[in-house]
């Protein structure tokens, strides 16, 4: 079966009144991933073993009726550890490596009776927008397999968009959740910075990372968030502020709602039909009762060459972990210590992570620091006090998730810099530590075009109240890819 | 400072810091593509951060104190496991100096 045409709350009260087994459900699941993943490759690990395992042991204790993630499954992205299971991050450098613990969001999904049936596809070690950097294979986009799927968490979009699970984990450092899910025409939270443990994934930017959620409506992430959210011990960035029901308050109704538009978000590289599309979406929430203002944030266009050096500084000190000596690929030939160091990085990751290294590594480097990391921090700065003076006046920002719909593969190849101004919309979230959402607002020739909103810190009711009010307004969610099944 | 256009010897350099080998081909194109890439940090010099403190983590938390107990977290076999080579309970690495160096 697949999850096209339900829902989270449905499918739990089909448990809870043993309309189906948990048993039954997961083989249903795993069948329709085989099946259907010859036509997306979205998966790299089908845990079929496993999540029989606890899909039986669900049916013998019986699924609780308080939990509402219980004996239902998910995805994971493959740079989420995962105990004894093959955990790669899409990279040749660790296509053998099984980790010996569970990240706290696969512990916490497990405590909700959550059943995880894979890992997800993905740009290697979450650098790029495409999922082509993948060493294993190219994950192909929902609606049209000849288009990307997005990224980094590719896969991830692409296995709740095609109905194989109903939601999955990703990670966003950049817009890695978000664009994957507007190109994909579903539903792709990353909270704000804190709001979820980081323990157990595996290290990009560590002060941008933040794990995501992928689903299909707004209510299915707000459940999935409520599991997820929470301060723990092993990670020192996860915030103890108190965690509300994300799915409270969820209505149809916006009035007294004060939405900013920032004019940079329409600029140069935004293509008319996502403008158009977006420029409905907010008379939908006019209608909605929401006022809505032009604003400016004026360090936009800065954005992506601070986060590019900020990002890529904290990666190239992150990857320095890979060296061949505990676990992950090492190369064969070495004859002493240093040579082992470089024929294992130099063999075992791909060229975009290279060149992230080599950039952090650069911008790092004496007599470059102040000019390049020094100066980017600064921006960040500038950036953030943007956002609250924005904040100050209004409830919530609403912008296009990315300025342009799936492309072809392999197109911007040869031009990362093209491929990088495609996160222009969504890195800002990222040096502020601010939640944003992308929802569906409409189509271009087939392909999906989502809608940003974005909260202050640690205001993700408002983001899934406004999104689910858009939602309910345009029933987007109800139209699935009919192509490729 | 200036940002100067970037050529095969720093490349080459931050290469080797990076502990990273690249061929010639690959050293071309990385100089190729990260001079452009630079052309999108060059903008950065436009604004003035004169004062400006930088940011290095979006949201601030309390550093947390905890009881300094030991815990035996993981199971050391399962740990070398995951190591490409291993004897005796430890992880085995070529020779770290030369032969006759």
């Amino acid at each position: 079966m697949d999850f096209l045409k339900t829902d989270l709350a449905t499918l739990h009260q089909k448990l809870v009144n043993q309309e189906l087994t948990v048993t039954e459900l997961v083989e249903a699941t795993l069948e329709n991933i085989e099946k259907s993943d010859e036509n997306y490759d979205a998966f790299i690990t089908i845990m079929r073993e496993e999540a029989l395992a606890a899909a039986k042991e669900m049916d013998e204790k019986g699924v609780p009726a308080d939990q509402v993630l219980a004996g239902i499954p998910y995805g994971i992205k493959d740079n989420i550890v995962t105990k004894d299971v093959l955990t790669t991050a899409a990279s040749r450098m660790l296509e053998n490596f099984k980790p010996v613990y569970d990240a706290t969001v696969i512990e916490k999904l497990r405590d909700a009776g959550a059943i995880g049936v894979g890992k997800l596809n993905m740009d290697e070690f979450a650098m790029g927008s495409t999922t082509e950097t993948s060493y294993f294979k190219k994950t192909k986009n929902a609606w049209d397999t000849t288009k990307v799927p997005g990224g980094s968490s590719g896969g991830s979009a692409v296995a709740v968009a095609s109905g194989q699970v109903p939601y999955a984990l990703g990670t966003d450092t950049g817009g890695s959740v978000r664009q994957p899910a507007a190109f994909n025409g579903i539903v792709g939270m990353k909270p704000s910075y804190g709001r979820i443990s980081r323990w157990g994934v595996i290290a990009f930017g560590s002060s941008f990372d933040q794990v995501g959620i992928l689903s299909r409506t707004v209510k299915d992430n707000a459940y999935v968030l409520n599991q997820l959210a929470g301060v723990d011990e092993k990670d020192q960035t996860s915030s103890p502020k108190a965690v509300p029901d994300f799915t409270a308050n969820l209505s149809e109704d916006l009035t007294g709602v004060k939405i900013a538009v920032p004019q940079e978000y329409f600029g140069r590289g935004v293509t008319e039909e996502v403008k158009a599309t977006i420029e409905a979406g907010l008379e939908t929430l006019k209608s909605l009762g929401a006022t809505v203002e032009e604003v400016s944030l004026p360090h936009t266009k800065y954005g992506v060459g601070a986060y590019y050096i900020l990002a890529s500084a904290e990666a190239a000190s992150n990857l320095q972990r890979f060296d061949g000596i505990r676990y992950g690929y090492r190369a064969e030939d070495a004859k002493n210590l240093e040579e082992l160091y470089v024929k294992t990085r130099s063999q075992g990751f791909g060229e975009e992570v290279k060149r992230r290294i080599m950039l952090g590594t650069y911008s790092l480097s004496a007599g470059s620091y102040d000019a390049f990391f020094k100066k980017a921090a600064q921006i960040r700065t500038l950036m953030i006090q943007d956002f609250q003076k924005v904040f100050a006046d209004y409830d919530l920002i609403v912008a296009p998730t990315a300025p342009n719909v799936a492309y072809g593969f392999g197109e911007n190849a040869d031009d990362p810099e093209i491929t990088y101004m495609n996160d222009v919309l969504t890195i800002p979230m990222n040096m502020a530590g601010l939640p944003g959402m992308s929802v569906n607002a409409g189509f271009s020739n087939g392909l999906p075009i989502g809608m940003q909103f974005i909260g202050d810190q640690f205001q993700e009711s408002k983001v899934y109240q406004a999104g689910y009010a858009f939602e309910q307004a345009t029933k987007l969610y109800e139209q699935t890819p009919g192509g490729a099944k | 400072m200036a940002i100067e256009k970037l050529n095969r010897d720093a490349v080459e350099n931050v290469a080797s810091l990076a502990k990273l080998e690249l061929s010639d081909a690959e050293a071309d194109m990385m100089t190729d593509q990260l001079d452009k890439i630079f052309d999108l940090v060059k903008m950065l010099g436009e604004v003035d951060t004169e004062g400006v403190e930088p940011t290095y983590t979006p949201v601030q938390t309390q550093t947390v104190l905890r009881d300094d107990v030991a815990v035996n977290a993981h199971e050391s076999d399962a740990l070398l496991a995951n190591a490409p080579e291993s004897e005796a309970n430890l992880i085995k690495v070529p020779t770290i100096l030369d032969e006759g160096a």
